[in-house]
């Protein structure tokens, strides 16, 4: 589904190299956790994925589906079926959770060829998926994201994954700021929307949003770098050795 | 000192005739004129607006046939009263049954009332020379403690080359009446021409104005309106201002509140492209005690357009309890875009609740890609959120048929959706 061949990325005007010949290959039904020290390039990662400007590629490929992901703008890498659920998710005051879900549904399916979604048909899956992630189906009628707790924003984006039903999710440190309760809520939603069809990223730096989704690869991302690839037993080991572990390891 | 080798307000009306039996109100106009100058960018209240596009042009009065069926609003019973090139033209016009209304010519309004009204108000050149020259409009009369069956439909429409459309209305409601004006401004193949309107009125004690204001006119004219309003205790007045018309425009709008327990609205939105000129010009004048006022525009900005926005609110010594709230947003969308925002609270009383903002900014790049990622284009999410800005403003917008209108004028100007 996903070949990441020794990626390069460079940050900023300065051009700041953060990934130095990053390789990752995801299989459909597969997730995979990409565990690293602060600054290791996990964010870039998932930036450099969804296409985000300031973000060069000096180096390496990036396929998806068969297609060259970098080549595409950002929403149509969306609606290859490209998913990025938010480390910080933004407020846009005024734009309703609501309008902006139909507006990218039927970009989407339009993108596929398919006919727009009836509104009672989309009803049905705003609640459906409203329900999974156990969301107040009144937040989805509000301003996306606007006034929302942390809990809730990270909850919207995964019932935001639930609408777009992606191939490939990308979830950047969606465990953090949430509460015990609400990474349950988030790791079932998650774990209900898994098929043998789609895979899941999950970038994270602690071990234990991996409790709850478990993951079939573990890897260590370190200087730009994947410098351990294991079995999800390797997220407890780091979890008990910490990161310095593998420099040592290293040298 | 300034020594000018002749006056170029006088050389500026030369060509536009008025009756030599004309009212008071005109031969007081003219009169005042006499030694009267254009406002320069020196003039505080001008600083940002250039006339001389306008000033350094002659003009001409046109009374003209016109098709006005694409003018007007679909679905809308109202009292339609049809003005072309400032010229009131009966045959389009249609004015219904309605024993809560009269509608009669400006030049049969009493000259004596209107003096005594209008008494504070303060004229510039612009609204003197409508009324010294004014070819048309309408004085309407609301009755006591009447509701008018339908709205008031103004629709102005100037069409030809170098017109000057000087229409002047005045509007009364007299004591516990109500009704909703709805002003129109279109223009069709009116290259250089000036839409210089003057609408006043007089909302007495319990009374209830709504105000509708589309200026749709093409990119290519002049549009300057003086809108002058005296508010008497215990009345509402409402206007919403929806501006994405001419080359220029200058809104002009005081509200003087003579009496206790009135409530004033303003709400504006302005769309400037390519490069127009947009000026909305406000005045809220408390004098008594215990009202409110509340004032929200909202603008956005594209191509190499200029957004102005002056809001001024006056608290009097004796107006104590006023509670006044303005505020002006603004989004600029491109680079060469601009906007001059001045809110002006002047408060003489001490117990007052008084509070104003004035923001300008561009559309949150975070909030961009945030849609993009979700697979949502950049024009069009950049439409979303747009649209999201001024939404709040349109939504004040309380008439279903207006707001359809409004909806559908964006939709073909702009591409936006809301």
């Amino acid at each position: 589904m996903l070949t990441i061949k020794n990626l390069h990325a460079t940050v900023g005007e300065e051009g700041l190299e953060i990934l130095k010949g990053l390789n990752l290959e995801v299989k459909p039904g597969e997730v995979h956790a990409i565990m690293g020290p602060n600054g290791a390039g996990k964010s870039t990662l998932a930036s450099v994925l969804a296409g985000k400007d300031g973000y060069e590629v000096t180096e390496g490929s990036v396929v998806f589906e068969g297609k060259d992901l970098l080549e595409l703008e950002t929403e149509d890498r969306a609606k290859e079926g490209v998913f990025l659920a938010f480390q910080y998710p933004v407020e846009i005051p005024g734009v309703s959770n609501i309008n902006f879900l139909k507006t990218a549904i039927n970009e989407i399916r339009e993108y596929r060829k398919q006919e727009p979604l009836k509104a009672k048909e989309f009803m049905a899956k705003v609640r459906e998926s409203s329900a999974l992630v156990e969301l107040d189906p009144k937040l989805a009628s509000r301003s996306v994201n606007e006034g929302f707790s942390g809990g809730e924003k990270k909850r919207n984006e995964i019932f935001q994954m639930a609408m777009l039903q992606p191939k490939l999710s990308i979830l950047d440190e969606t465990d953090s700021g949430l509460d015990i309760d609400a990474l349950r809520i988030v790791s079932d939603g998650v774990n209900k929307l898994r098929n043998e069809n789609n895979a899941v990223i999950i970038i994270t730096h602690y071990q234990r949003l991996l409790d709850h989704i478990i993951p079939d690869f573990v890897h260590v991302l370190a200087d730009g770098k994947i410098v351990k690839s294991g079995p999800k037993e390797l997220a407890l080991e780091l979890e008990e050795k910490g990161y310095d572990w593998l420099n040592a390891e290293k040298v | 000192m300034e020594i000018t080798a002749e006056n170029k307000v006088l050389k500026f009306v030369e060509g536009l005739i008025t009756p030599s039996n004309g009212t008071s109100i005109r031969k007081e106009a003219i009169q005042a004129l006499n030694g009267m100058d254009f406002p320069t960018t020196r003039v505080e209240e001008w600083k940002y607006t250039r006339v001389g596009r306008i000033t350094n042009k002659s003009f001409r009065q046109a009374e003209v046939k016109a098709n006005i069926d694409q003018y007007k609003l679909k679905n809308l019973d109202a009292h339609v009263v049809v003005l072309v090139n400032g010229y009131y033209d009966e045959s389009l016009s249609s004015i219904r049954e309605d024993k809560s209304l009269t509608v009669a010519s400006i030049d049969d309004l009493n000259q004596e009332y209107y003096a005594e009204i209008m008494e504070e108000t303060e004229e510039n050149v612009f609204s003197l020379i409508n009324k010294g020259y004014q070819t048309g409009g309408v004085y309407i009369k609301v009755g006591e403690n009447e509701k008018t069956t339908y709205p008031i439909h103004l629709l102005h429409l100037t069409t030809g080359e170098g017109v000057i459309s000087n229409a002047q209305h005045f509007i009364q409601l007299e004591k516990g009446s109500k009704t909703e004006l709805i002003t129109t401004y279109d223009s069709d193949e009116a290259e250089n021409s000036f839409t210089n309107i003057v609408i006043e009125g007089h909302i007495e004690e319990n009374a209830n104005l709504t105000i509708q204001k589309l200026q749709f006119e093409e990119k290519n004219v002049f549009h300057i309106s003086n809108e002058f309003f005296v508010q008497d205790p215990s009345s509402q007045f409402k206007i919403n201002t929806i501006t994405t018309g001419s080359l220029l425009t200058r809104n002009g709008l005081n509200v003087i509140v003579e009496g206790e327990n009135c409530h004033t609205e303003m709400n504006g939105v302005y769309l400037g492209t390519e490069n127009q000129h947009l000026d909305n010009h406000t005045l809220i004048e408390h004098l008594y005690s215990n009202c409110t006022s509340s004032e929200t525009y909202k603008g956005v900005m594209d191509d190499k357009s200029t957004g102005v926005f002056n809001g001024k609110v006056i608290v009097r010594p004796n107006a104590q309890k006023i509670e006044a709230y303005q505020s002006n947003g603004n989004i600029l969308l491109s680079k060469s875009s601009t906007v001059n925002s001045k809110p002006e609270l002047e408060i003489y009383a001490d117990d007052v609740r008084c509070s104003h903002g004035s923001t300008t900014g561009q559309l949150d790049e975070d909030a961009i890609y945030y849609l993009r990622t979700r697979g949502i284009s950049e024009q069009k999410a950049k439409k979303l959120m747009v649209a999201a800005f001024i939404g709040e403003v349109l939504d004040k917008v309380n008439n279903s048929d207006i707001r359809k209108k409004v909806d559908q004028h964006f939709l073909e100007h702009f591409g936006w959706v809301f």
